[in-house]
């Protein structure tokens, strides 16, 4: 039992969380403590997991793309576009305090996240397009897309149930939380009770096996894309709705950059293939916990990018088996990069040389 | 068309003594001796897992030895790497062409050694010697084209310029011919053969038997890291020389050839049929008709269209003319999911591209097709999978028992195992197997054959492509002779393998 | 009897000029070609919808904003040969100005403040690259870890905006290079195609660069081929840093100020540079020239948007559309070879 928990992927991101956690105890002794006021839970905890909700939901959807053996960088994008639809067309209407508004103005925002996605999915799947530039055009493009419908300016709304998905609670907890855990819970349920899971890992790992074997290849590629668009869109509504006003500068921006790392910390390969969507999810939650770290530590926001960079380095080492035969001393047979190493039997890696693999979509 | 045996009285240019290799576990090499002689072509020979690979790793200073010697011309080497060894003149033209698709010919031949001129590189000296280089070994090759526009046969013998240009004392090519048609077999033998007559010594390891015997001069057998002898080729005849290989007789063989006899070809219901079926420029419209239980046989060189065709029957291609008819009713085969769910099942040849999803388990490998057809909403249930995996791998004999293992760790010839496994799961009415022997040991090939010509006698129809004309001959009912796209004659079972190549070869051919 | 191998294509690709194209070595100068007409259209274009006193003029004013781009994608592109990517080339940028400026003004002398930019910048390459190549980490996490430390180490130093007098940096950022009439460039540009020539001479003459092109098209080929594939791994991210921090200092010259918001999202223009001047993100394909090609494409969309007085953020969008545009032509037209 030990031995399977050691070997699991989830032990270093699971450790670093405890960490993280352990340290923030030692400096504030109150840390852990929550206190219940107005029947709403409060508590160091409950900010780390309403801060971190919108990002945990992006990685998710973020988690399943990279699994395909693609990648978005257009989420933070389409997190802007999705607040600022839906500030516009509340701020725009004529009753914005009336919950029918709020809820149009979401179905707005999410319809075109959506739309989005689609876009996103065609450029890949169907044009065949690598999926880190299909990504990068929506990047580019989508956040002057936001900045032209705000048509410049943080668009602000006065409307209560507007604030409710950012700022509100229920049951006693935030409701962004609510939210993104439920999205977890589905998702998860999803890809592992039925047989997704499998056939996504199979499509990341050899895309043309799979066509050749009867994998609905496209359907599931334009799946992943939109998912991730409609959490990012989700996302947005949570991030304009906790300010009430949609910042199309700023919101969600380098967004996709915490989600990868929060997937990757999770033990998802940039490869595509086998992911983790409960990795992905300690990955988000110490992404959060570190920037609070950071804060009741004392310490300048300004050094936190640097503990960023820090942590992100470190467990990404320490999940490399290199690094971990370098600390444990051993051997392997033969030098770095001259090719496979072990048995005979061990396939040829077709390394792709390193870099933007991830997203390097075979264009066989 | 060997040389006379010679050796004896030459000193080996490479000398490898008491050679050994240990990885965690097991031994890969145990007190191995090598020995390459100039102008001589040497086989190594051996079953997957024999060592062969390993012993070329050592040789090219991928892998360190652990014990024993490695002597170029009488002076002792130790390799740090694969630059040490083609600095001792030890070159090696590889399975996958090392080469980089994206330079081109000439830059390829002489990466690394560019001929300079005020401290530039002369471009026009570079593809001029480039030219010299494929000149010396009768190849007229553009050397200004970039490699990746040319196909792999070529590409192969740019590699071997290369090799050339090192001004190679020993020449190793592992496995050159797995992807050539006969032609392309034929020009690497010239080449080969010029080189050694200039001196250079070769090592050659190849699983077609035929070849070995036609082009090399000395074999050396391995088997389970141990070398088993080393024999003059012209003096070990095939009987021994897999006896050697396999350590016991292969008698299996020869109940594969009683089967298929045995089996009656009535008439049986058409279970596929195509007519004027075709795809512009490979494949010109033909007619293919495939019976229940019976097996035919696609022969034909490497770019006559086998793999092309068999690709527009199971959906994998759109076709430019023709219709499809399966059991009697037209049926438009769009894509993979289309044929499958006519009960069509394909085996591609490029198993490690096309087939196995290498880091998923041997379990999930196995039931893919069948999970991918039942749509992902109706997952199987843990107890099915289970029984299913069990008895699969039993009847296939699949190794290591282990269904947890990710298919990637095993050799080739399990893998294969797997991929026909996958489609037998899905009990298809038609199997397309796409060369289903290549690059796979003597041991697996024979149980495959076996396969195949049982999963006929039970009903299956089945279309067998394969390079090894002697496989096509001993297992098919019927053959389809394939030529530059065309279909040029269909013969019955008794044809001879001899007569075969001749219709493969066409008219006028030596 | 010698025998002629001839190679299979389809008849399409081995007949015609087409065919001549795509087999031949000149099939790679395809695509930026592509890009460099691009450019002149669409630099002709915004030239005569606006009525500019001196369009040569403009155009050396395209040179002069973008030098530190131009220096940036240089070093872009070396990475993405061989099949990498650097996302802390904007932040490195930032620090460079903040250091150069911080230093300054603590009473260093120029030689030594410049020289410790130089030198700060290849060192976090040379990092990120040593943790790339020997611990196998992917390049997106680990030059994203840099981008983090080096903003992370802006901001520590300083969050505000460091005014430059330095006289050297005055003159060389602000000082006229005449070169006919009354055009003019300045010091900065100099220096930008001086790094130009420079790249081109080592990746097409010495073995460095062949050995990155060839890294690009197959790694361990180019291993087993008996080049250093390691060191060009690395050292391309070394590269990229010099020229980042080379970028930063050309940067602060131009603006005479350090601040540590510099450059925030240049490293995605200089990759969307590359890419629409034919640099393939797969590695093995594409020219520095191209690059620069692919700057002057981004510096003519910031031109036509400024000259027709819209918003600054139509910019973002017009740049992705061209790189839509340009990344779905490559797609049809040009193919991978082999």
């Amino acid at each position: 039992m030990i031995k399977k928990l050691t070997a699991s992927p989830l032990l270093w991101p699971a450790l670093a969380l405890v960490a993280l956690l352990v340290v923030n105890v030692v400096l504030t002794p109150s840390f852990l403590s929550i206190r219940v006021q107005d029947g709403h839970l409060f508590g160091s905890l409950i900010d780390i997991l309403r801060n971190g909700a919108p990002t945990m939901l992006v990685a998710l959807g973020m988690t399943l793309v990279i699994a395909s053996r693609g990648i978005d960088l257009s989420v933070g994008a389409v997190v802007a576009v999705s607040g600022a639809l839906a500030c516009a067309h509340v701020a725009a209407a004529a009753d914005p305090a009336s919950v029918g508004t709020v809820l149009t103005a979401m179905a707005i925002a999410l319809g075109v996240a959506v739309a989005l996605g689609l876009w996103n999915g065609t450029l890949v799947s169907v044009f065949g397009v690598q999926p880190i530039i299909a990504t990068l055009v929506l990047m580019t493009a989508g956040r002057g897309i936001a900045l032209l419908i705000t048509d410049g300016q943080i668009v602000t709304t006065a409307s209560a149930p507007f604030k409710v998905l950012g700022a509100g609670y229920a049951a006693g907890l935030p409701v962004a939380i609510l939210v993104s855990l439920s999205v977890f819970a589905l998702v998860g349920l999803l890809v592992r009770r039925t047989a997704l899971g499998m056939l996504l890992e199979s499509v990341g790992i050899n895309p043309e096996a799979s066509r050749l074997a009867g994998v609905r290849h496209r359907s599931i590629v334009f799946a992943v894309y939109v998912f991730s668009a409609l959490c990012a869109g989700i996302a947005g509504l949570m991030i304009a709705s906790n300010i009430s006003a949609a910042d199309a500068n700023n919101a969600g921006l380098w967004i996709e950059m915490d989600a990868i790392l929060a997937v990757v910390i999770g033990g998802t390969s940039l490869l595509g293939g086998r992911f983790s969507l409960t990795g992905t999810i300690l990955g988000a939650l110490i992404i959060q916990t570190l920037t609070t770290t950071v804060y009741t530590a004392g310490i300048t926001p300004e050094t936190t990018l640097v503990f960023k960079a820090l942590v992100v380095i470190a467990v990404c080492l320490l999940q490399a088996p290199k690094f971990r035969a370098l600390l444990t001393r051993r051997r392997s047979r033969t030098r770095p990069g001259s090719g496979p190493s072990g048995s005979e039997k061990a396939a040829q890696p077709s390394e792709p040389s390193g870099g933007v693999s991830a997203t390097a979509m075979a264009t066989k | 068309m060997t040389a006379p045996p010679s050796g004896q009285t030459t000193a080996p240019v490479v000398h490898l003594r008491d050679v050994t290799i240990d990885f965690p576990g097991v031994k890969a090499l145990d007190n191995v001796e090598l020995r390459l002689v100039p102008g001589e072509i040497h086989a190594l020979m051996g079953e997957n897992g024999a060592g062969k690979s390993t012993l070329i790793k050592a040789l090219t200073g991928v892998y360190d030895i652990d014990a024993g010697s490695i002597t170029v011309d009488g002076v002792e080497q130790r390799f740090t790497g694969p630059r040490q060894a083609q600095e001792a003149g030890i070159s090696t033209v590889y399975q996958e062409v090392n080469l980089c698709p994206n330079l081109t010919v000439a830059e390829n031949i002489l990466l690394g050694r560019e001929p300079r001129r005020f401290g530039r590189i002369d471009f026009r000296a570079m593809n001029r010697r480039a030219a010299e280089l494929l000149g010396e070994l009768d190849l007229t090759i553009d050397p200004a084209s970039t490699l990746g526009s040319h196909p792999i046969a070529l590409q192969q013998l740019v590699a071997i310029a290369r090799a050339t240009a090192v001004s190679a004392r020993v020449l190793i090519l592992d496995e050159p011919t797995s992807s050539l048609d006969a032609d392309e077999v034929a020009e690497l033998f010239r080449v080969m053969r010029r080189l050694r007559d200039a001196g250079t010594a070769i090592l050659f390891v190849s699983h077609f038997l035929d070849q070995v015997y036609a082009i090399s001069d000395r074999m050396t057998v391995l088997r389970n890291g141990r070398r088993v002898g080393e024999y003059p080729t012209a003096e070990l005849d095939r009987v021994a020389l897999i006896a050697a290989m396999l350590g016991h007789e292969v008698e299996v063989l020869d109940e594969i050839a009683d089967t298929v006899a045995a089996s009656s070809t009535a008439q049986a219901q058409i279970v596929l049929g195509a007519h004027d079926i075709g795809r512009a420029p490979a494949v010109t419209p033909m007619d293919v008709d495939i019976h229940r239980g019976e097996v035919v046989g696609l022969a034909g060189l490497l770019g006559s269209g086998r793999t092309e065709l068999a690709r527009l029957l199971f959906g994998a291609d759109r076709p430019t003319s023709g219709q499809l008819t399966v059991d009697g009713e037209p049926a438009a085969l769009r894509s993979p999911r289309a044929a499958i769910a006519h009960g069509i099942a394909f085996s591609s040849e490029d198993r490690k591209g096309e087939g196995i999803i290498g880091d998923l388990t041997i379990r999930d490998n196995l039931v893919l097709a069948l999970q991918a057809r039942r749509g992902f909403a109706r997952p199987l249930a843990r107890r099915v999978t289970d029984e299913l995996v069990d008895r699969y791998m039993e009847a296939l004999d699949i190794r290591p028992r282990d269904p947890w293992l990710p298919v990637k760790n095993l050799s080739g010839g399990n893998q294969q195992k797997v991929l026909l496994a996958r489609w037998l799961i899905t009990e298809p009415r038609l199997f397309i197997l796409d060369e289903p022997t290549r690059g796979i040991d003597v041991g697996a090939k024979a149980q495959i054959q076996k396969l195949v010509a049982g999963l006929a006698a039970d009903g299956m129809g089945v279309l067998f492509i394969s390079a090894e004309l002697d496989e096509v001959a001993r297992i098919s009912d019927r053959i389809l002779v394939l030529r530059d796209g065309r279909q040029v004659a269909e013969v019955g079972s008794d044809c001879s393998v001899a007569d075969l190549t001749t219709l493969i070869a066409g008219e006028g051919a030596a | 009897m010698t025998q002629t191998t001839t190679p299979k294509l389809p008849p399409i690709l081995s007949t015609g000029l087409l065919g001549a194209a795509t087999r031949r070595a000149r099939g790679r100068y395809l695509s930026p070609l592509a890009s460099l007409v691009l450019f002149v259209v669409m630099f002709a274009v915004v030239v005569t919808r606006f009525d500019f006193a001196s369009p040569a003029q403009v155009f050396l004013n395209l040179l002069v904003d973008n030098a530190y781009l131009i220096v940036l994608a240089v070093g872009m592109t070396f990475v993405l040969l061989t099949g990498g990517i650097d996302l802390s080339v904007g932040s490195v940028v930032a620090l460079s100005t903040v250091i150069v400026a911080t230093t300054l003004r603590a009473g260093w002398p120029t030689p030594l403040a410049l020289a410790l930019v130089l030198v700060a910048g290849p060192l976090l390459g040379l990092l990120m690259g040593l943790v790339i190549e020997y611990f196998d980490v992917q390049p997106f996490i680990v030059t994203l870890a840099g981008m983090f430390l080096a903003r992370g180490l802006c901001y520590v130093i300083s969050v505000d905006t460091l005014p430059i007098d330095d006289p050297v940096m005055r003159a060389v950022g602000l000082n006229y290079v005449y070169l006919y009439e009354d055009k003019f460039i300045r010091w900065t540009v100099v220096i930008a195609l001086v790094v130009v020539v420079i790249a081109m001479y080592t990746l097409h003459q010495t073995r460095f660069g062949r050995t990155v092109y060839a890294v690009g098209g197959n790694r361990q080929s180019a291993q087993l081929m008996g080049l250093n594939a390691s060191r060009a791994r690395v050292g391309v991210y070394a590269i990229s840093g010099f020229c980042a921090a080379l970028g930063g200092l050309l940067l602060a010259m131009q603006k005479l100020s350090g601040y540590s918001l510099n450059g925030i999202g240049l490293e995605l223009d200089a990759i969307a540079a590359a890419v629409i001047g034919g640099v393939l993100l797969s590695g093995g394909i594409g020219f520095v020239l191209g690059s620069v090609v692919g700057v002057l494409v981004l510096g003519t969309i910031q031109t036509f948007v400024t000259a027709a007085n819209l918003d600054s953020y139509w910019t973002r969008i017009m740049t992705g559309v061209l790189l839509l545009v340009f990344v779905l032509v490559q797609r049809i037209v040009v193919r991978k070879p082999g």
